[in-house]
């Protein structure tokens, strides 16, 4: 387990407009029959920055990340990842992009019939780069001393608990270092002990790789420890955008219902 | 009619084959996780296709042998049995066992995959899950249904040897001789040809079922069994068609 006293202060400034973008979502539309999941729905995320995207159960958040990653293609809009529309990319661009972004799903997605080693030789393998030939194993050690679980290479993920299974879920998604990581909701299911620690290697992995995040949550521990920007997605669009402390202070009932 | 859920399923399914051809001929190739499933889908079901085609070929000449023997057609024993298994029994045989056993353990499997976002991540760390999951078990099922069918076949030929022996004498020399005289290249083309594409189906749509399945762990079960169901279904009207053609083509 991490240490929490390893994990650095959130930034006080509420966003990076001098930053590099790493990711624009533009005015992007998404339904499915007559459910309206996203209407119109815009941000951008800087490079090092957390964003939490807050909303309630079922508001669409999984969909937009999802979208995001061109797992969902959007009815609307455009969806620009480090400089590329994910809409107009082919296969093998779509998967190259994607080995710069990482994606930690709410189910883990743990490859369950393969030991935690073969989970996170997976990605390795299927992006053999001359560089790394030979450093496999050393990557694997590396990633899940990352994640504070380096003693569990040759168990089955049904042998993990909750917790640890998302610790090397993230693990997998740092093998292959990633510019954005994509979260959805990272806490969910977890004890509030767990969720915290979750939400401190959040961090650290952000300080560590100084990647940008953006992290899909209802969960208002998570977006108060992790956040460094705060967007609420009501209703399908873009409600209100801040820091935590900014949207807190507000008097808008829509957004206080979320802090009470 | 034309909005028919039968009609929707036969035109993804023939979609999903389309998409088989496009992307699974182009690099790169998954030959690590094909020779995996040739061993999990053919090796591992060779004593059940063995097995079942052995004492196929045993009942098959026992039950037989009365009726020739009241017709005084004892002799004809190798030659009826011999082709019966070549043509018809041991494809057919071979197909079904297949399509219980590797259908629905596809079925099952990759709508297990699907329903737990596995299939997802693969995709979003890169990988083509239709490359790495649905081709490499579409070409296992296609080359190994046919070799498991000369298992069947051979093991079947062997029963009947032993059956017509049981309560008669017959050579070795003589049983052969007696099915060989009688069976055409056209047999054999046929025999192969059809199992090629029995393998071809169980593959296509254990694999269609699974990668689309949906609902959860019920999405699993309803795969795996429609796979089964279907893919059996399938081998009939594959033999039928191929019956067909080979009358057409004076294969028979």
């Amino acid at each position: 387990m991490q240490p929490a006293a390893a994990v650095a202060p959130l930034p006080a400034t509420t966003s990076a407009p001098t930053a590099e973008v790493v990711l624009t979502v533009a005015h992007v539309s998404k339904s499915f029959g007559t459910n309206h999941v996203l209407q119109d729905f815009s941000l951008t995320l800087h490079r090092g920055e957390n964003l939490v995207v807050l909303g309630r159960s079922g508001s669409g958040k999984s969909v937009l990340i999802k979208c995001i990653i061109g797992l969902l293609p959007i009815d609307a809009g455009t969806i620009t990842v480090l400089g590329q529309d994910v809409a107009t990319l082919g296969h093998a661009a779509l998967d190259e992009l994607r080995t710069k972004v990482g994606f930690l799903f709410q189910s883990n997605a743990l490859y369950d019939s393969m030991t935690v080693r073969e989970n996170l030789l997976f990605p390795l393998r299927r992006h053999w780069l001359a560089a790394r030939r030979g450093q496999e194993e050393e990557l694997v050690r590396q990633a899940l001393a990352d994640v504070g679980l380096p003693d569990t290479l040759d168990q089955m993920p049904a042998e993990l608990s909750g917790g640890q299974r998302k610790r090397i879920a993230l693990a997998r998604t740092l093998i292959l270092p990633p510019e954005i990581i994509l979260y959805d909701e990272p806490t969910t299911g977890l004890d509030p002990i767990t969720a915290r620690e979750i939400d401190q290697l959040i961090r650290q992995v952000q300080q560590k790789y100084t990647t940008s995040a953006l992290i899909i949550s209802h969960d208002m521990n998570c977006v108060r420890l992790t956040a460094t920007r705060v967007a609420l997605l009501v209703e399908g669009r873009c409600y209100a955008e801040g820091t935590y402390e900014e949207l807190r202070q507000r008097n808008d009932p829509t957004i206080h219902a979320f802090f009470e | 009619m034309f909005n028919s859920p039968f009609l929707a399923e036969i035109g993804g399914m023939t979609r999903f084959a389309g998409r088989f051809f496009r992307e699974g001929f182009r690099p790169r190739y998954e030959w690590r996780e094909l020779l995996s499933q040739c061993y999990v889908l053919g090796y591992q079901s060779l004593t059940l296709v063995g097995v079942t085609g052995f004492i196929m070929g045993l009942v098959l000449t026992l039950r037989l042998r009365p009726t020739m023997v009241q017709f005084g057609a004892e002799s004809w024993i190798p030659t009826m049995v011999g082709l019966t298994i070549i043509r018809e029994m041991a494809p057919i045989i071979t197909a079904l066992m297949v399509a219980g056993k590797v259908g629905s353990s596809i079925g099952a499997e990759l709508s297990s995959l699907r329903v737990t976002e596995q299939i997802d991540a693969m995709e979003v760390s890169g990988t083509n899950p239709f490359k790495y999951l649905v081709v490499t078990r579409m070409l296992a099922t296609t080359l190994m249904v046919p070799i498991l069918n000369l298992l069947a076949t051979g093991l079947g030929l062997a029963a009947a040897y032993l059956g017509v022996n049981l309560k008669g004498g017959t050579s070795l020399a003589l049983f052969t001789h007696n099915i060989l005289a009688r069976l055409t290249f056209g047999d054999l083309l046929s025999a192969v040809v059809k199992t090629v594409f029995f393998g071809f189906a169980i593959g296509l749509i254990g694999c269609y079922k699974g990668y689309y399945a949906t609902n959860g762990t019920e999405g699993v079960g309803r795969a795996a069994n429609s796979a089964v169901v279907m893919a059996s279904m399938m081998v009939f009207i594959l033999d039928l068609l191929a019956v067909q053609v080979s009358n057409l083509l004076g294969l028979n």
